[in-house]
């Protein structure tokens, strides 16, 4: 830990862009191949508006925030709704992927994150949190 | 078509060991931009093996992966996944239900080590979108 969290405390917004090459490479690296993360035919087919993230790569930069926030403390929780789609478009720009946190909870060695995760100013996860171990 | 609700409570084939290799967690954390040290891997590699539990569920009841979408996922850990670590998962279904056409498939999988020990455990609630194409609220 490289500063205690405190109840209360409002951490540093975080700021991940994600494009379609980024939606490839988790594709190959997780194993989740699944076209409507790839394919705007597919896609569109199944009736999404469009190539969306995997909502596991929204969820695992939210846990890059936490990490980079905590120096990398151990999580015991972590979860969230996929509540609305992170459409990435196929340009060199992608998506931007903002992730911020309130410290909720600090006791028993543990502190509790809540999350704020969105794209274009509307929130893509609902009630994402997190629960890390901290010193004392 | 609908999924069977009788999948309630079945528990699946937990899938085949998989070794964790330190190449494979750089790899899955360098798309992410995930800070990696070589240590514990990141807070969602387990995932790869929900995800291949999940894969094999969705191959047996006959369901295209196309017509998924992820709803929720949770995971809750007994320690971090680390390099040499040999893991399989188990996936249950929970719960079923239906939604405007679409099924919402709720699932747990359990990730144990070589020895048994639980790893992590980890919900997920997946959405069929039938096939009448409705925009569903869920990415």
């Amino acid at each position: 830990m490289s500063a205690a969290l405190a109840v209360g405390d409002v951490l540093e917004t975080r700021r991940y862009p994600v494009t379609r090459a980024d939606l490839v490479r988790y594709a190959g690296a997780s194993g989740d191949q699944n076209p409507i993360h790839w394919s705007d035919r597919v896609a569109t087919a199944v009736g999404l508006p469009g190539v969306i993230a995997h909502g596991m790569v929204t969820l695992a930069l939210a846990a890059r925030a936490v990490a980079e926030w905590t120096d990398g403390a151990e999580v015991v929780e972590l979860g969230a709704k996929f509540t609305n789609p992170v459409l990435v478009p196929d340009d060199d720009t992608g998506a931007l992927v903002e992730v911020g946190a309130v410290v909720k909870k600090v006791e028993d060695g543990r502190a509790t994150l809540a999350l704020e995760v969105t794209c274009g100013g509307q929130k893509v996860l609902g009630a994402p949190k997190a629960v890390v171990r901290v010193d004392g | 078509m609908s999924v069977d609700p009788s999948l309630v409570g079945r528990a699946f084939a937990p899938t085949a060991p998989y070794t964790v290799a330190e190449e494979r967690v750089r790899e899955f954390a360098a798309t992410l931009g995930h800070p990696y040290d070589g240590g514990a891997a990141p807070a969602t590699f387990p995932i790869v093996l929900a995800f291949e539990a999940m894969n094999a569920f969705l191959a047996e009841v006959g369901v295209e992966l196309s017509r998924i979408v992820h709803g929720e996922q949770r995971f809750t850990y007994e320690r971090p996944v680390v390099p040499g670590d040999v893991l399989t998962a188990g996936l249950t279904v929970s719960s079923l239900r239906q939604i405007g056409g679409n099924d919402i498939i709720g699932t747990t999988s359990e990730v144990t080590d070589a020895s048994g020990a639980l790893v992590c455990a980890t919900s997920a609630t997946l959405v069929h979108r039938g096939t009448a194409g409705t925009t569903g609220d869920y990415a």
